[in-house]
């Protein structure tokens, strides 16, 4: 699990070998805050140079495997268009 | 090192939400869609049935917030979310009825529903956005906006001292305040969730950029710097004095936390109480199945204590 | 049809006032929520309500001001409650942006205004008729209404069930046009056995939650409610919205929206429409409502023995006005004149003309309020009409 830490609500985490993590991206809803991109703890996102529909960047997971499925991307979303979450895979 | 995905996951929040009316309404870089999702993570781990969750909300971009989540949902006049929301609560008691929207609603032209709902403390949960301007409208002042902001009708500067929203909820009997911002959002939700649990009337602030207008008409930026300034200037302080939590936007600082939890009867306890004492027997509680007064005002967040 | 609850009724015969009597009428028609703020002449029937309602499981709450109330009352009936708020003139001005929100979101709710001396703070203790246009028109938009004027305390008991019923019927605000003087004066009110007390039950769906439709449009024009806390997850908003609730803010929702909600009261005249017709096919026919009708009576009786034919329709229900129901009066040919009394300075006449139009002269006895018609002031003019 991750712990919370008190003070920050940037905290990053190191994840044990047998769980993995990711994000789902619904680039369609996006509309190019970048709260994702900017406040990310392990800095796995990055704006793409496509644009969606309507005309948005949208967030791209470039470094996933910097990702913990700390879902603070997901939290942070004013429009549902990411979430995180890590699981524990069977070995 | 390959990355194996772990398998697909729904976002669990989708659930709460009218996802046939998305895309909502709210501009690129808005911090109400940010609340929604943190209201709606809250909601989760409160673990109160689906089925008995009210959202009342008042007009205004943050009143839009009834129509996008997925409850017995209502849209009701400007500024008078509140005295809606409390005919709800006590016509039918089993429900868990939250109030959502923005500054002016409940606080100018519902300030005096507000305050007096706060005295009675009736058992509801009221969450404030405030984003300092009259944002559906285009951006017009509030009784939220810092001295000498600019909106469209204080083009020289806003004249008025704003209201400390916090302070004025403690003055009048509130018996949780808290105030975060859409930058921090476990923080939020968790004290959104505490506040949902907590019996009586609960209050959240919770500061949101508005890039569109007020952000852009004070020089602040996107929804993205108003966050920056949220996360720089953010000063987290649990108890301070609510007259001391003040919001300075330009030079810090945000006094964040929870400021009050107390405990006061609620409204419909107190009724119950003191209508039996004084008729006894005589005295037919307001009828709604076998469920009491106390089943339903006793719980305390620390019943539902569990890791966010 | 439910039948009342015993214990809320007060099987009898009592001496009593039309305020205090129109609070019985609520308990008896199953109201167990009411909010309000204390405005003369008004104030009765919630300080009745707050002794009697923990009698007999019923809440009442007195809120801020009249804007609370208002809404509070919405609230509680979506909550599953009956609820009615009460209020006078200047606190009815203050309600009608939430009787706009009922009529809007066709919710069940029952108003009474007890009329005083107005316009502004007026004559707080004295009685007027000048708020029948305002119930019409009160709050902004296009929308029907039910307005329903009794004239004595028995008829506040008899018209408010009445009232509770229509809302329920009809999913719509029903305002209970009461003045000063019924609501004060002291009469005999029978109130007979609960179980010959009809009330209406709210009209829920039969749907379950996935295929239930908060607006749908049905043959009777009344959508069906559902309860809140049961997995509906249903909305209700004041902005035009289509069958599924949610705001539509097109020119074609709004026309499909508000042609049916002025049409669901326009058309079910017949069924909304309650009067006494006395002496009917003379040539001179005086249309009354209210304590007018009061005094009216003995003015025509006074008028019939000194040899002039007048005739007495007394409008229990204002409205929606009784077109259907003039016009087959005037169909029959004998109506010459048209007399109408009303304490205000023309405000039902103006229906009256309207409906007439033009088939009889109509001769309106204004009053700019703050005391009853004396017989003999329209006795005289139906004598004058008479000649």
């Amino acid at each position: 699990m991750i712990p919370e830490d008190e003070t920050s609500d940037d905290t990053p985490a190191r994840l044990p070998a047998n769980v993995k993590a990711t994000v789902v991206i619904m680039a369609n809803r996006c509309k190019g805050c970048m709260f994702c991109v900017e406040f990310c703890p392990t800095d796995a996102l990055e704006m793409s140079r496509e644009m969606n529909a309507k005309g948005y960047h949208y967030p791209e997971l470039t470094r996933p495997d910097q990702c913990n499925g700390c879902n603070l991307c997901g939290m942070l979303c004013p429009d549902f268009a990411i979430y995180g979450y890590f699981e524990k895979l069977r070995k | 090192m390959n990355h194996p995905e772990p398998p697909l996951r729904r976002n669990p929040v989708e659930g709460m939400l009218r996802i046939d009316r998305m895309p909502h309404i709210w501009c690129s870089g808005c911090g109400i869609g940010t609340s929604v999702n943190c209201f709606a993570h809250a909601l989760e781990k409160s673990r109160v049935e689906h089925d008995k969750v009210a959202i009342v909300s008042g007009i205004g971009c943050s009143g839009r917030v009834a129509g996008y989540l997925e409850f017995d949902s209502f849209h009701t006049t400007h500024g008078r979310a509140i005295p809606f929301a409390i005919g709800l609560k006590l016509a039918n008691p089993e429900l868990k009825v939250i109030v959502y929207s923005g500054d002016g609603d409940l606080i100018a032209i519902g300030g005096n529903h507000f305050i007096h709902a706060a005295r009675r403390n009736v058992d509801i949960t009221v969450i404030c956005i405030n984003n300092f301007n009259y944002g559906m409208t285009g951006g017009q002042m509030a009784p939220t906006a810092p001295l000498g902001s600019i909106a469209t009708t204080t083009p020289y500067g806003n004249l008025e001292p704003p209201f400390n929203l916090a302070h004025l909820a403690d003055s009048s009997g509130a018996v949780f305040v808290a105030r975060y911002t859409t930058y921090h959002v476990r923080k939020l939700a968790k004290v959104m969730r505490e506040a949902i649990l907590k019996p009586g009337f609960s209050f959240v602030e919770v500061l949101a950029p508005c890039p569109t207008l007020f952000g852009r008409r004070n020089r602040i930026g996107d929804g993205l710097a108003a966050q920056k300034i949220f996360k720089e200037l953010g000063k987290i302080a649990d108890g301070t004095p609510t007259a001391e939590a003040t919001i300075d936007l330009q030079n810090g600082p945000i006094v964040l936390g929870k400021f009050i939890d107390r405990d006061r009867t609620p409204f419909l306890k107190r009724y119950h109480d003191e209508m039996t004492r004084v008729l006894g027997e005589k005295f037919v509680p307001y009828g709604f199945g076998e469920t009491t007064i106390a089943d339903i005002e006793g719980e305390k967040a620390e019943d539902h204590e569990e890791w966010y | 049809m439910l039948k009342a609850h015993a214990a809320g009724v007060l099987t009898g015969n009592h001496f009593i006032n039309g305020d205090n009597a129109c609070a019985e009428g609520a308990i008896a028609a199953g109201c167990r929520f009411a909010a309000g703020y204390p405005i003369t002449p008004s104030t009765e029937i919630v300080e009745h309500l707050a002794q009697r309602f923990p009698l007999v499981g019923g809440l009442f709450v007195q809120l801020e001001d009249e804007l609370a109330a208002s809404i509070a009352v919405l609230g509680a009936s979506w909550g599953g409650a009956k609820s009615m708020t009460v209020t006078s003139g200047p606190g009815m001005s203050l309600m009608q942006e939430h009787i706009g929100l009922a009529a809007m979101t066709e919710t069940p709710s029952v108003f009474v205004d007890v009329q005083r001396g107005g316009p502004s703070t007026g004559l707080p203790t004295l009685p007027a008729q000048q708020d029948v246009m305002q119930a019409r028109w009160g709050s902004h938009g296009d929308y029907g209404i039910v307005a329903l004027a009794p004239n004595s305390p028995q008829e506040c008991f008899d018209l408010t069930i009445e009232a509770f019923n229509m809302s329920e019927l009809y999913r719509t605000p029903v305002i209970l046009l009461m003045d000063e003087v019924v609501g004060h004066m002291l009469e005999k009110v029978v109130i007979p056995p609960a179980d010959r007390i009809a009330q209406v039950g709210r009209k829920f769906t039969k749907r379950p939650p996935g295929e239930y439709r908060p607006y749908e449009v049905t043959e009777d024009m009344v959508p069906c409610m559902a309860p809140v806390g049961h997995g509906y997850n249903f909305h209700v908003t004041g902005l035009t919205h289509d069958e599924h609730g949610y705001p539509v803010m097109t020119a074609e929702a709004q026309d499909k929206l508000i042609r049916r909600l002025v049409a669901k009261i326009r058309d079910n005249e017949e069924s909304l429409r309650r009067y006494e017709m006395l002496y009917d096919g003379e040539p001179i026919l005086v249309i009354s409502y209210g304590i007018t009708s009061r005094v009216t009576h003995r003015a025509i009786v006074d008028a019939r023995g000194a040899g002039v034919r007048a005739g007495h329709l007394r409008l229990k229900t204002i409205w929606p006005f009784p077109e259907k129901l003039l016009d087959s009066v005037l169909a029959q040919g004998s109506v010459r004149h048209i007399v109408v009394p009303e304490i205000n300075m023309g405000q039902l006449v103006l229906e009256v003309q309207r409906v007439a139009a033009g088939r009889a002269s109509i001769h309106h006895v204004s009053h700019a309020g703050g005391a009853v018609h004396p017989p003999s002031v329209i006795r005289d003019v139906i004598l004058e009409v008479g000649r």
